[in-house]
């Protein structure tokens, strides 16, 4: 334990704890080997508030400052990071139409999270990745609507949203500056969820294409000003970077717990292999890498309590945290041996879990792109 | 409808140490939580309540640090909590306590419903919450699984030996209920929250004008602890050895039968 926590947060990580490790744990397993969770095991942490920890309470949330709410995270994550993303992908959504669109859009968006639904974020495209201004999706004026059409790809919740924030190019000569912004709901005509990707890790968060074919929506479902949505989608992504290292910092804790375990019972030349200094030292290695990410995590969630942007730490926190998980996770199936091989140890999961965090919310090769233009633009 | 549940602050232990010159349960060191079938009664009249609105009062007596699993109750949906607390109440048996909790129930009430768990699991007597039933002068009925409101009535679901009978019985009852009653739910996020906040109002001595000094502590306490000890076990089992089940099933009838048990 690195942090110095309050009662309040106390309280609230014993109480997840406690729901996570009775009504998600023993589940997890055949989940992660399906590649689906189950909907009802999502029902005790609606009923608990999981989905609307960080969201103010004039929209219906609970008001937890960000810091708070990543150590929450940070618990849940270690049981399963991809039952966490799930919430953390709705409410990064939700918040998302809360700072950017109109009071009205906010309350709107935020009443059908509140009745215990999901919400996607939809923006990559087949060809545009790291690239989002390189997307194809369009969106046409017709009167008083807009005609939505394109392919999204890789959208976390697409299947089990109720709500979507959509990007989609309103102006398509112009690159970024040509996307626009719109929350559309799920149930619109001409929205086609794709098959659920089959993932390496992950498993229990859902993943599909989304596409739009012809799907009308009204102006008024436009949020911010036309042009704004690569502006909107990267302020998205500052917060997502350092909600999902969270999730990391939860998968290696989870890591370290399983092998400090098993360096104590297992038994080899006679005696404990934690007794063993090459043990030792990988032990030690992922201890030190853990309390580090933790503290950069806080630290910018601190920073994103008091306002601060995060462009640059959100791709430090993201970037730094997403490697060491994985030099963690391995190290954890190396302590394990041969059994961490093995899917019936805990370990090997948490290695192919923690992989994505290099990839998602703007892969580690633009995040280093993202931190060196900072620089650029610090050092005048 | 409006409902109280008393609730007791118990050592999360079954294993219980006893204080071999007083007579008295050690509680130091042990964790404290929610006496299990206490959190059952409370389910119950949240249940009621989101049916029938109204409000679930909680009540505890015990120390200050009972106001932990008062809390606990808010966090679950409980309204208001007051904790009984004084020196005056110290050393109450089942029979001084539960004539307090009359007497707090009272001057707090009225209520519809008073809701306790069958026991609680330090000192398993059950007797509490029935006896305050009797101080009060009301139908109590026990081992309840499910009530439901219908008028000035409750139609009540009772667990017994050979099944489930169902009664009706007048408002104000007391009941209480069992451990397959329910699965409690968990706090809310924003209960934790509103609880840490939230104010217990302290129900001491002097705030019970009309209460009879006789009845409570530890002088108000006809209980006499004379001796407690661990039963010898003077019997070893025998372990019979299920080669072939039909064989060995009834071989193990005949011994029953031979030490007069069937």
């Amino acid at each position: 334990m690195s942090l110095i926590y309050t009662n309040e947060q106390k309280e609230l990580l014993a109480l997840v704890k406690e729901m996570a490790e009775t009504e998600i744990k023993p589940f997890v397993q055949e989940a992660d080997e399906k590649g689906e969770c189950p909907p009802e095991l999502f029902k005790w942490a609606f009923d608990m508030g999981l989905h609307m920890l960080e969201i103010p309470e004039e929209y219906g949330g609970t008001g937890l400052s960000y810091e708070t709410t990543a150590m929450i995270f940070e618990e849940l994550a270690k049981v399963d990071a991809g039952y966490a993303i799930t919430f953390v992908t709705t409410f990064v959504a939700l918040r998302n139409v809360i700072l950017s669109g109109t009071k009205e859009q906010g309350l709107h968006f935020a009443e059908v999270i509140k009745k215990g639904n999901f919400a996607g974020f939809c923006l990559t495209e087949p060809g545009a990745g790291s690239d989002p201004a390189a997307m194809r999706a369009t969106a046409v004026k017709d009167g008083d609507d807009y005609i939505l059409n394109g392919a999204k790809t890789f959208i976390t919740n697409g299947a089990i949203s109720a709500i979507f924030v959509g990007f989609f190019k309103t102006s398509p000569d112009l690159g970024a500056k040509g996307i626009s912004a719109f929350v559309i709901d799920a149930n619109e005509p001409g929205i086609v969820i794709g098959n659920h990707e089959n993932k390496m890790g992950l498993r229990l968060s859902n993943t599909t294409d989304v596409t739009f074919e012809n799907v009308r929506v009204p102006a008024t479902a436009m949020l911010g000003p036309e042009g704004s949505g690569f502006k909107l989608a990267l302020n998205a992504l500052n917060l997502s970077r350092a909600f999902v290292a969270t999730l990391a910092v939860g998968i290696m804790q989870r890591a370290l717990d399983e092998s400090v375990k098993y360096a104590k019972e297992r038994k080899q030349f006679g005696e404990p292999i934690i007794n063993f200094q090459l043990v030792q030292g990988l032990l030690a290695d992922m201890a030190m890498k853990i309390e580090a990410s933790r503290a950069l995590v806080n630290n910018t969630m601190r920073l994103m309590d008091n306002g601060s942007l995060v462009r640059k730490e959100g791709a430090i926190t993201k970037c730094f945290v997403s490697d060491v998980a994985q030099e963690v996770t391995s190290n954890a199936v190396q302590v394990f041996g041969g059994y961490g091989y093995s899917k019936e140890y805990p370990v090997e999961k948490l290695m192919r879990d923690a992989k994505v965090f290099q990839i998602f919310e703007g892969a580690n090769q633009i995040q280093r792109l993202t931190i060196a233009s900072c620089l650029k633009s610090e050092y005048k | 409808m409006n409902i109280v549940v008393c609730i007791k602050q118990v050592p999360d232990t079954t294993e219980i140490k006893i204080d071999p010159v007083k007579n008295t349960l050690i509680r130091t060191g042990v964790p404290s939580i929610m006496n299990p079938f206490d959190k059952n009664a409370l389910e119950q009249a949240l249940r009621v309540k989101e049916k029938n609105g109204g409000t679930v009062t909680v009540i505890s007596m015990g120390p200050d640090q009972a106001k932990t699993v008062l809390r606990e109750a808010l966090a679950m949906g409980a309204d208001k909590a007051y904790l009984v607390t004084d020196r005056a109440f110290g050393g109450s048996d089942t029979y001084a306590t539960s004539y307090i909790l009359s007497q707090v129930i009272k001057k707090i009430g009225p209520f519809d419903v008073i809701l306790g768990g069958i026991q609680a699991i330090d000192g398993d007597t059950g007797q509490t919450a029935s006896s305050i039933a009797e101080h009060l002068g009301l139908n109590r009925v026990s081992y309840v699984l499910d009530m439901e409101k219908k008028d000035d009535k409750v139609i009540i679901k009772r667990k017994v030996e050979e099944g489930v009978v169902v009664l009706e019985a007048k408002l104000p009852v007391l009941v209480t209920s069992l451990k397959e009653s329910n699965k409690p739910r968990y706090r809310t996020i924003k209960g934790v929250i509103d609880a840490l906040k939230a104010d217990i109002p302290e129900i001491r001595f002097a705030d019970l004008p009309g209460i009879d000094e006789t009845k409570i502590g530890l002088k108000g306490s006809p209980t006499r602890v004379k001796a407690t000890f661990t039963p010898k076990r003077n019997a070893t089992g025998e372990v019979m050895e299920a080669v072939n089940p039909q064989e060995t099933a009834k071989s193990l009838i005949g011994k029953l039968v031979e030490a007069k048990l069937l």
